[in-house]
């Protein structure tokens, strides 16, 4: 090698490090808050009922999971498909997918009805559930990113490197694909389209990356470490062709549901008729976190704040794009009988309104934490970034 | 004295009372048989054989009444809380209206004990399972609340609990943070009643509603759904419930 | 040398706190501020199994018969959780559950929290409904 990078610990005085430790117990401290209170009063203290029954801790569970794997892209392209300009990055890409899979996979266990009994969750697989198997997948994916991981940190291993990196390319194209046929499979009518798998990787993609350059930029913020303007804008542009992506995918979904006709009605409620969902479709999922996102990126001498603010937007839009598929998907009515109006004491053929409750958002904000500290605890303790990310690296990718 | 008699008897009248008594024995058991297979002894388990369903004729059910959906939260336990959107509802009584046509319709929909039921599909833990005989159930013992089954329930059958309860039926248990649906009645049908739900249509005298094993070619229900058209709701996901409608 | 002091100290106090904790459960033996379960039994007669097979093994008993129930529909009366409750509850509370209920006040001795509850009914059916 040529000239190697040299990994180090984040720097910085013991105060100010704990000093952000201690910020970042404030949101861990309202989550557990949350979850004990949830658990101790039932479900009747969040604002779900018996028409949504996924609410605020699932649309956090399942973007930090779909942000995890895109978040791994980034070493992907650097040890699978030898992309040298990203292999300063890479072991970062890999703890950054890993700390917000377990923010994303804390939550979802936190806001079961019976998280009594998480043990029963991992000892008890039905195989023939596409959820269970989800189980599987998560276990898998956590093995495989974190012996990529150590072959990463580990000299000794860093010529198994690609084996290690492709089998961890496939655990996470099993996640994800996954993740997006979940919804895809479902029989409601938001739901009931395979493009859900496609729409979701490119969504992974752009979290994913948006979350990672977060984190990086905010490393660069906390102490010196000199970043080339060359990875900067190849990041730009790989968060750009995924928010464009995105945008293509949501375009297509809601075109196609509004193009054919038995899937019209509930187009026209995510578009036009469904008040908050169409609000945070619009303004949220497509603005904030398509259009204006892009409009940044594509200025070509980009300022590092201005990067910043496009992975806050992406981030930002890609809750509201949560949020709309997740409960707009439950809040439009399952129709039992197509062709007829439906009534009933149990709110059939109705609009099901929802308000998140207080405790859920926390225990949200809790999950997101928990991720923030394990990247903020690991990057103290482990040799995860290079002191200068401005040098090329050596041939070994 | 018995010879003299015995010499009496054609031989042919000997080989007609033979077979008949012995078609008696081996007739016997085949009707003994299939009263077992409708009375099952406590100990014995649940039969493949059997298919619990109901039929539902829409025409004999009254709009405003709502006898079922009572008996149903009666037989079962099902309180109201004061908060209608987090209640269970096991049964219901849909209203429908055809825009194009203005006919009406009611329609009582409970869990539909599908053949191929996607809540089984779905549950993580293998707590959501249909038993030998159709019926559809959760093991509330080792269901942990993730609420998949629900989402995945084409017929909003399937609910749960958001509040702690006190005083349950002792043959209905049922508590907070796990799903439940309609379990046709599985604590009477094992002692050869019918639904609740059932009973009462008929004591209201409605009989809009038949309980019967679909797979028992003398029930009433099997021969009333092999003479008259019914249907299923949501037959184009092929899930084949075992609740069938006529007249929708 | 101070270093060495300090070591050995810290040394002593280690060793001599680890034989205090094993004395701990010595003091719970010794003293009586905890208070024994109060089984009280109103029904006289046997239970289905001789009292030392039920107390260790009345847990996997049920749950075997929570399992053959459930899936099998199988609705024997003898381990079943209806019939403990049907014999067990007290005639003064007619619970199983209370502080001197039948499961509730072993259990709380023991330290180990009963599930069945949240779902079971922990009083018998009302008369009527005499049958399994």
């Amino acid at each position: 090698m040529a000239e190697s990078l040299i990994y180090c610990e984040l720097g910085g005085s013991g105060r100010r490090y704990w000093a952000l430790l201690a910020l970042l117990g404030v949101p861990l401290a309202l989550g557990a808050f949350a979850y004990f209170y949830i658990e101790h009063y039932g479900h009747i203290a969040t604002g779900m009922d018996n028409q949504i029954v996924w609410g605020m801790p699932h649309v956090f569970a399942v973007f930090l999971v779909i942000a995890a794997t895109g978040a791994l892209n980034i070493a992907m392209a650097a040890s699978v498909f030898r992309k040298a300009v990203y292999r300063p990055v890479a072991p970062l890409s890999a703890l950054v997918s890993l700390a917000l899979l377990v923010g994303g996979l804390a939550v979802l266990m936190l806001d079961l009805g019976r998280s009594d009994r998480m043990i029963v969750a991992i000892t008890k697989l039905n195989p023939a559930s596409l959820f269970a198997r989800r189980v599987i997948f998560y276990d898998g994916f956590m093995l495989s990113v974190g012996v990529y991981l150590w072959f990463l940190l580990e000299r000794r291993m860093n010529r198994y490197i690609k084996p290690a990196a492709i089998v961890a390319f496939f655990w996470q194209l099993l996640l994800v694909t996954s993740t997006g046929l979940e919804f895809g499979f479902n029989f409601r009518a938001v739901y009931d389209s395979v493009l859900y798998a496609p729409m979701f990787i490119a969504f992974s993609s752009a979290y994913g990356a948006a979350a990672l350059i977060l984190v990086l930029l905010a490393v660069c913020r906390w102490e010196e470490r000199p970043v080339s303007d060359e990875l900067l804008r190849r990041l730009k542009n790989w968060l750009g062709i995924s928010v464009g992506a995105s945008l293509f995918f949501a375009v297509l979904f809601l075109g196609t549901k509004y193009e054919l006709a038995r899937s019209r009605d509930v187009a026209r409620f995510l578009l036009f008729d469904g008040g908050v969902y169409t609000a945070l479709l619009w303004l949220g999922q497509i603005a904030l976190g398509g259009i204006a996102p892009l409009a940044l990126l594509l200025r070509s001498p980009l300022r590092r704040s201005a990067l910043g603010w496009a992975c806050a937007m992406v981030i930002l839009g890609g809750l509201a794009q949560m949020y709309v598929t997740l409960i707009g998907g439950q809040a439009y009515p399952q129709i039992l009988f197509p062709g007829l109006v439906e009534s009933s004491s149990f709110f059939d053929g109705e609009i099901h309104p929802y308000t998140p409750s207080l405790v859920e958002v926390l225990l949200g904000m809790g999950a997101v934490a928990l991720a923030a500290a394990i990247i903020a605890v690991a990057l103290r303790a482990l040799a995860m970034l290079p002191t200068r990310l401005d040098q090329s690296a050596g041939p070994q990718a | 004295m018995s010879a003299d008699r015995n010499e009496g008897f054609s031989r042919r009248g000997f080989l007609a009372i033979s077979a008949a008594t012995l078609g008696g024995v081996m007739l016997a058991p085949g009707i003994r048989l299939i009263e077992i297979a409708r009375a099952r002894a406590p100990d014995q388990p649940v039969s493949g054989k059997v298919r619990w369903g109901l039929l539902i004729d829409t025409n004999k059910c009254a709009p405003g009444c709502d006898d079922c959906v009572k008996a149903c939260a009666t037989e079962n336990g099902l309180k109201d809380t004061g908060h209608p959107r987090t209640d269970a509802q096991w049964i219901r009584k849909v209203e429908l209206k055809d825009m194009r046509t203005g006919r009406n319709n009611s329609v009582p929909v409970m869990c539909q004990h599908c053949e191929h039921p996607p809540c089984v599909d779905v549950c993580p833990t293998g707590a959501s399972f249909k038993r030998a005989d159709g019926i559809v159930l959760v093991d509330r013992h080792i269901c942990i609340g993730c609420r998949y089954c629900i989402m995945a329930c084409p017929y909003k059958a399937r609910t749960i609990v958001f509040e702690n309860i006190t005083d349950q039926n002792p043959d209905v248990p049922r508590g907070s943070g796990c799903a439940e649906s309609c379990t046709l009645c599985v604590h009477r049908v094992d002692r050869d009643q019918q639904p609740a739900c059932v009973e009462a249509c008929t004591r209201a005298g409605h009989n809009a509603m038949i309980f019967g094993d679909l797979n028992d070619p003398h029930s009433e229900i099997a021969q009333r759904v092999a003479k008259y058209a019914s249907t299923q709701i949501r037959a184009d996901l092929k899930l084949n419930p075992g609740v069938r409608y006529q007249g929708l | 040398m101070k270093r060495n002091g300090i070591g050995a100290l810290s040394s002593r106090v280690a060793r001599a706190a680890c034989v205090l904790a094993l004395l701990l459960p010595v003091l719970a033996f010794a003293s009586d501020r905890v208070p024994k379960p109060v089984i009280d039994i109103d029904k006289p007669g046997k239970c289905v199994e001789d009292t030392a097979t039920m107390r260790r093994e009345h847990p996997d008993l049920l749950r075997h018969q929570r399992d053959l129930t459930m899936h099998e529909g199988v609705r024997t009366r003898k381990y079943s959780l209806k019939q403990c409750v049907a014999c067990h509850a007290s005639t003064r509370t007619g619970s199983v559950l209370g502080e001197k209920g039948f499961c509730q006040s072993c259990h709380t001795y023991a330290s180990v929290s009963i599930d069945c509850f949240r779902c079971h009914s922990s009083r018998p059916k009302p008369s009527s409904g005499a049958k399994p």
